[in-house]
């Protein structure tokens, strides 16, 4: 056995807090009651032979391998499945079960290849153990009866090997992918000696697994195993890390020989997945080696011009005077940063530090601007600060769910198990969602209402809810009383409770039947736990920040705050955008989510940094092009983000770009924004990161790097050099202690640091002394503001309306194999699942245009004009289109507008008024994209005027 | 691709005024006021009071008040 493996105890904990005492093998112990006999050993250090238990699946009971004699009992009962009890005495190692468990793995053996020492598993391989363990050491049925032998191999899935000749019918795999996963895409087929894993009729990629990798990690046997260990052998040391992909946050080991990746394993210690992981974090890491990676500053005079390869202190000095330079001739504002939540907080820490004292002005933002922002505001507004409430453990103890904006199956895979396993186990669930995500029905799942509203009318849906819980008397009056302040309730229920927000009244704008509205606020109303989780589909619209206010409106009205199993929880996109938002990356705020005009705040950051601090807000990242294009914003750093590709308009934001002096970009890969850039300073991959990452539960996790920079410097490094050049000293010995500086300038940091991270594990901020150990439940006697505030929440329509000419309403999101704009996942094999972007059309709209599925359409907005192909699908209502924005040459943003958020401009890539329509015989030049339409100044985007608007 | 004809401030102050409106004037006036002051750029709201200052075209009469107030010594 590899010394890699993680401690498995075979059966998972029993919960209670109750102890049992016995004896195992004369070792007395005392575990919680409800405690297997195999975990109960394992804790007294007796490892029971076992094959077809782990302790990450409940017990089975199928091998009969892990029997054990039990004092005063008759047989040999399996230790899996049977509990514990006070005063038993369990003997594991007698003549009797030795001889048993011989007799079982001899049958096992007499079906299984002999080919050890060229298996890719050898050394990493159960049965293998196993075999050693109970002493086999011969087969008396020999091996040339019936058997699997000559089974083919299917070798679909790109990721992962099934090879059915040494499978043992286990079952850890179909119970993994129930259990853990909720896919059900595995069946044991036939009986006795014909039984034999399957996924369908068909082959793994042909079937509904969606390559989550729980039953590789599962299986004891090579039989499911990774390609990656099939091709380089098996793993010899590991580091634990974090994810670098989406806000679930989940927990790694990858493993390792010498510096080479050879699997990344979900680890069960993380806080976030406790040993689960999804496609991406699992198998898609392949792009940190990816040939297309920059690995050479470059810097060139015009966009036009070649790329000349620099060294680092040339890159350095070149972005550090024409900064200055642009500041001399053009003022102190005419320069900006963008930071990344894609990368480390130290990394985002050290870019808003570089803008504040270096810069010396508030233009600074982040990616986030077109994602959470609202959350930002409309979290602050309320509760008192910016973070979701509660852990993610938190949704097991949920009775009522309701997703609305999100669809976690495809955005936030590793949650949205644990939140289908408690569906399974009987919560209920509410779907707000223009779309019938997967979510509305999946095996063993099936939502109690899905309010299909029409895009962009979320506030009046969550305000009718509202209305109802308060009319119909269904309120937490108490907690309303004791926890919210009285003015602002008042004032809030007179405004709530017009007949104006009834359902009934809104139903024709909205499209929910009001009966079905009703139900869904009596449900919500009922609880007693009741959770919300959402996601962009809540925030990107121009009522976003009013959606957010609405949805904690609710949960104070039902007092459905402060404990487990309740809450507003924002379901973050990128790994790091709580992490960066938390940062102080925002125009207006400092660390921790404080006012830039907080004297007392900024003569902290001043007297730390010496240097002054400018105390009104600078730009956000719409204000910045709208500034470019002005003339008078002309120098950008951006931090691995690829704003031309993920922004709004793209039109809009090309130009912007495009007037520019200066314009570096830090990322691994010349992406579409680095297409116009004058400085490309090639970044790091997380495998080489050393730093945090904090996650949707604000969950802080190391991130630890598994190899030196392959660039020759961290990122940090590049932006305190280019703060230094430009007059502002700035240098760190490590990353860990821009960490220390962070919890020395931010009160919810102050008890984090990289020690006690990795002594811990992880730790939810606020961390401080009044929380030791970190926060997973927040507001819990109190809100962070004192009391909550209700806030009135009028619903002011988009001016984003359907029109004769764009009659189609055009909705944005994410597919599960696919990652943002793609610049990761593209260079996978995860293209294997999602090889472009398609829009998703129902199939009336589909008729009435003569689209068949598969057509090549053009989608055309008042700003801009794409070509994808068409897929038909009943999920879509009418009227309403979908695609996703992970392929620059489909170019989705080309037709999404400038409209915005009203409170933070955070984009409305939700909702915009679209036609579609066949594509003639001429598309878009073949091989090239909708961007380099663009860019070469070709008419794509054909302004027309609207009617009715 | 269009240059738009009225700067883009205006169109956000008046979305922000949108969602003021229920208010009374005066108290939407100061609502609108305290979110500028928080959250806008000095260069935004300086091109925002170019608009009033030029006559407040196409502008929201509660924006144009909430500019008064932001003008006022007192704001
Ligand atoms: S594939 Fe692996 S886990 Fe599944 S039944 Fe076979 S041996 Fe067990
Ligand atoms: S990879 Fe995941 S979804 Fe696919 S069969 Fe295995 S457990 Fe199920
Ligand atoms: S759920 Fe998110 S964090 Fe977890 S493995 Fe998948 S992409 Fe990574
Ligand atoms: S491990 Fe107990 S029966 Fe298989």
């Amino acid at each position: 056995m590899t010394t890699l493996r993680e401690p498995d105890l075979g059966t998972p904990a029993a919960p209670g807090p109750e102890c049992v005492a016995l004896e195992v093998d004369g070792i007395a112990v005392e575990v919680p009651a409800g405690t297997s006999v195999m975990r109960a050993a394992a804790m007294a250090g007796v490892a029971v032979p076992k094959l077809c238990a782990t302790d990450s699946l409940e017990a089975f009971g199928s091998c009969r391998l892990c029997l054990v004699e039990i004092d005063g009992r008759a047989g040999t009962p399996a230790s899996c499945t049977t509990p514990v009890a006070a005063g038993m005495r369990v003997s594991t190692q007698t003549e009797r079960v030795a001889r048993l468990r011989r007799g079982v793995m001899e049958l096992y053996i007499s079906d299984h290849p002999l080919d050890c020492l060229t298996c890719p598993t050898n050394g990493d391989c159960e049965l293998q153990d196993m075999a050693g363990t109970v002493g086999l050491r011969d087969v008396r049925y020999g091996y040339a009866g019936a058997n699997h032998l000559d089974s083919p191999k299917d070798l679909s899935n790109p990721y992962f090997d099934f090879d059915p000749a040494k499978c043992i019918v286990c079952s850890r795999c179909v119970r993994a992918c129930e259990e853990i996963q909720g896919t059900f895409a595995l069946t044991i087929e036939g009986r006795g000696f014909a039984s034999k894993v399957a996924p369908g009729p068909t082959d793994f990629l042909g079937s509904e697994c969606v390559s989550c990798g729980a039953c590789v990690q599962a299986c004891p046997t090579s039989t499911l195993v990774e390609r990656s260990v099939v091709r380089l052998g098996t793993p010899r040391r590991s580091v634990e890390t974090t994810c670098a992909y989406c806000g679930v946050g989940c927990s790694f080991r990858a493993e390792l020989a010498g510096d080479q990746v050879v699997r990344m394993v979900p680890a069960k210690s993380g806080g976030a997945n406790e040993g689960h992981s999804c496609v991406k974090g699992r198998f898609a890491w392949g792009y940190a080696t990816h040939r297309d990676r920059v690995m050479t500053p470059r810097v060139r005079e015009a966009v036009g011009d070649p790329w000349r390869e620099v060294s680092w202190e040339e890159a350095i000095s070149h972005v550090a005077t024409r900064m200055a330079d642009i500041q001399a001739r053009h003022g102190t504002q005419a320069i900006g940063a963008i930071s990344s939540s894609r990368c480390t907080n130290e990394e985002v820490w050290v870019v808003q530090k570089m803008v504040r004292a270096a810069f010396g002005n508030n233009n600074v933002d982040t990616c986030a601007r077109v994602c959470h922002s609202p959350t930002g505001f409309g979290l602050k507004s309320t509760f008192g600060t910016s973070a979701g409430t509660q852990d993610f453990k938190s949704v097991e103890s949920a009775d009522v769910i309701l997703v609305i904006g999100a669809n976690p199956t495809d955005a936030h895979p590793v949650f949205a198990s644990r939140m289908k396993r408690r569906l399974r186990a009987g919560a209920r669930l509410v779907v707000v969602d223009p779309r019938r995500i997967d979510l509305v029905r999946t095996p063993h799942v099936q939502a109690d209402h899905h309010l299909q509203l029409r895009p962009g009318t979320n506030v009046a849906v969550l305000n009718a809810m509202a209305h109802v819980i308060l009319t119909e008397g269904l309120a937490d009056r108490e907690f309303v009383s004791s926890r919210c302040e009285p003015e602002a309730f008042a004032t809030w229920r007179e405004f709530i409770s017009s007949p104006a927000h009834s359902p009934e009244a809104t139903e024709e704008l909205t499209g929910v039947p009001s009966a079905e509205l009703r139900a869904a606020a009596r449900l919500y109303a009922a609880g007693p736990n009741s959770a919300i989780y959402y996601g962009l589909g809540v925030t990107e619209h121009s009522q976003g920040s009013t959606a957010v206010m609405c949805m904690a409106n609710l949960a104070m009205l039902t007092g459905n705050l402060g404990r487990q199993g309740v809450g507003v929880n924002p379901l973050r996109g990128q790994n790091n955008v709580q992490g960066s938002c938390d940062m102080g990356s925002f125009p207006h705020e400092l660390s921790g989510y404080r006012h830039i005009s907080d004297a007392s705040v900024r003569a902290s950051f001043e007297a730390d940094w010496g240097h002054p601090i400018e105390d009104r807000p600078g730009m956000r990242i719409p204000n910045m092009f709208d500034a470019a294009l002005a003339g008078s914003f002309k120098g950008l750093f951006v931090q691995g983000e690829d704003i031309a590709q993920s922004d709004p308009n793209t039109a809009h934001v090309l130009s912007a770009l495009g007037s520019l002096e200066l314009l570096v970009v830090q990322d691994l890969f010349e992406n579409e924004t680095a297409k116009l850039a004058h400085v490309l300073l090639p970044g790091t991959s997380f495998l080489e990161k050393d730093g945090t990452f904090t996650n949707a539960e604000r969950r802080i996790n190391r991130v630890r790097p598994v190899m030196a920079p392959r660039v020759g410097k961290q990122e940090w490094e590049v932006v305190a050099e280019i703060a230094t050049a430009m007059g502002y000293e700035m240098s760190y010995g490590s990353a860990s202690e821009i960490m220390d500086e962070i919890a020395r300038l931010t009160p919810t940091f102050a008890g984090v640091s990289f020690e006690r991270l990795d002594r811990v594990g992880s730790l939810q901020w606020p961390c401080n002394e009044a929380a030791p150990d970190g926060t997973p439940v927040m507001h819990v006697d109190r809100f962070v503001r004192g009391l909550g505030r209700f806030v009135e929440t009028p619903f002011v329509p988009t001016e984003e309306r359907s029109s004769r000419r764009y009659p189609l309403l055009l909705t944005t999101g994410r597919i599960l194999t696919q990652y943002n704009v793609g610049a990761q996942t593209r260079r996978t094999d995860n293209v294997v699942w999602h090889p472009a972007d398609v829009l998703e059309i129902h199939p009336d709209d589909a008729s009435d245009r003569g689209v068949a599925d598969g057509d090549l359409v053009y989608l055309a907005s008042r700003v801009g004009r794409t070509t994808l192909h068409a897929q038909i699908s009943e999920r879509m209502p009418r009227g309403v289109v979908y695609t996703t924005f992970h392929h620059p040459v489909s170019g989705t943003n080309v037709v999404t507008t400038e409209a915005s958020d009203w409170a933070t401009n955070c984009p409305e890539y939700k909702v915009t008024a679209v036609q579609v329509q066949l594509v003639p015989p001429a598309p878009l030049t073949p091989g090239r994209s909708a961007l380099d339409e663009l860019r070469a100044g070709d008419p794509v985007p054909v302004p027309v005027p609207v009617a009715g608007r | 691709m269009t240059e738009p004809t009225v700067i883009p401030e205006v169109r956000m102050a008046n979305q922000i005024a949108a969602n003021f409106r229920h208010h009374p004037d005066a108290q939407a006036a100061d609502e609108i006021a305290a979110h500028l002051r928080s959250f806008w750029t000095p260069w935004m709201l300086e091109r925002l009071g170019a608009v009033v200052a030029a006559g407040g075209e196409g502008l929201d009469p509660l924006v144009v008040a909430a500019v008064d107030l932001l003008r006022s010594p007192a704001a």
